[in-house]
């Protein structure tokens, strides 16, 4: 799996850094997101795509390999 | 709870007040103020309450937040609605928008989770071996709470829509302009999705539910309520040892006219502490 994320959308709610955090974090500044981990281990891989439900403005997206 | 001694309810003294606190601490309340506000939204969640009653209580609540909105405008404190209005929004957000966000986030952060403690509680109380397993096993916690949230699906009415075009939707069809109720307690029970839908499963795989919708809409604050859950039960169960009803599980009013399913009032008790050596 490979992570996508689009900062200039994010709003900063912040559902991913909580569900995933071992993939996700938010900026110091202005709380937007910053993938930590854009291959992530198969064990994150479910909370990765709940993450990807949880966002409200769509700003993180996955590929399948 | 603990310091006033082995027994007391549940709502009045736990399951209201913390989630109360951690929203009015986040938005910049004043705690003081709550008592006045709680009895507000418990009028306009009531399904019994008056059209004209709904409406004054409408009133009285914006009065409130403008007068709120107001003094966050003239002393900014370090709190979110001081953000909304002093932060960087452009074009800043008009004191009707800011009065709609904040009561918005007020009345979800007082009424969801407060009815999750009281009737979650209750739940773990009827299901003995469940409390049990958890007991025995803390980490089991944060699938609990989703086992919970998806067993109790608390929100029992409203999330209606209204079809602009036909619809084909589980073989069903739904034709134009017809209102459709969506019930998150049924949905939360779908045979096809988890075995035994009925049954109480602390240890039940997490799986997706729709306790907090679905969406782009849906809740913004269930990252704080299941922070707020997953200590609130932890310490709930690590501090009250012996945990039970002092009614009969008859007795335990229900929330049955609310919007936000839950229980009115939970009598227990438990057991004092080991005495100190």
């Amino acid at each position: 799996m490979t992570v996508h994320a689009n900062a200039t959308v994010c709003i900063g709610a912040g559902h991913c850094a909580l569900r995933a955090p071992a993939v996700f974090d938010q900026n110091e500044d202005d709380g937007t997101v910053v993938v930590l981990d854009t291959e992530p281990d198969a064990e994150h891989e479910e909370a990765v795509r709940e993450a990807v439900t949880l966002c409200p403005s769509r700003a993180i997206s996955i590929t399948e390999r | 709870m603990i310091a006033g001694g082995t027994s007391a309810d549940l709502v009045t003294a736990f399951a209201l007040p913390v989630p109360s606190l951690v929203i009015c601490e986040l938005l910049g309340v004043s705690y003081a103020d709550r008592a006045e506000f709680q009895d507000r939204t418990a009028m306009m969640l009531n399904l019994g309450t008056s059209f004209e009653e709904l409406l004054r209580v409408r009133d009285e609540m914006r009065e409130f937040m403008l007068q709120l909105v107001a003094q966050k405008r003239a002393q900014p404190t370090d709190d979110l609605l001081s953000g909304l209005i002093h932060g960087e929004a452009d074009p800043a957000l008009t004191d009707d928008e800011l009065v709609g966000i904040v009561s918005l986030l007020l009345i979800a952060g007082h009424e969801t989770t407060a009815n999750m403690f009281g009737l979650g509680i209750f739940a773990l109380l009827e299901h003995p071996e469940q409390l049990d397993i958890l007991r025995k096993d803390p980490p089991l916690i944060d699938g609990a709470i989703e086992e919970l949230l998806r067993y109790l699906s608390i929100v029992h009415v409203g999330l209606t829509r209204v079809t602009v075009e036909p619809v084909q939707l589980g073989g069903h069809q739904i034709p134009v302009r017809a209102m459709v109720l969506i019930s998150l307690p049924e949905t939360n029970r779908d045979p096809d999705h988890w075995n035994e839908p009925g049954a109480l499963d602390v240890a039940r795989p997490r799986r997706p539910h729709l306790a907090f919708g679905h969406g782009v809409h849906q809740c913004l604050g269930q990252q704080l309520a299941r922070v707020e859950m997953t200590l609130g039960f932890t310490e709930l169960l690590r501090r009250l040892p012996g945990l039970r009803l002092t009614v009969a599980p008859e007795d335990v009013p229900l929330r049955i006219e609310m919007i936000v399913y839950g229980v009115h009032a939970l009598p227990v008790a438990w057991d004092p502490p080991e005495p100190r050596r």
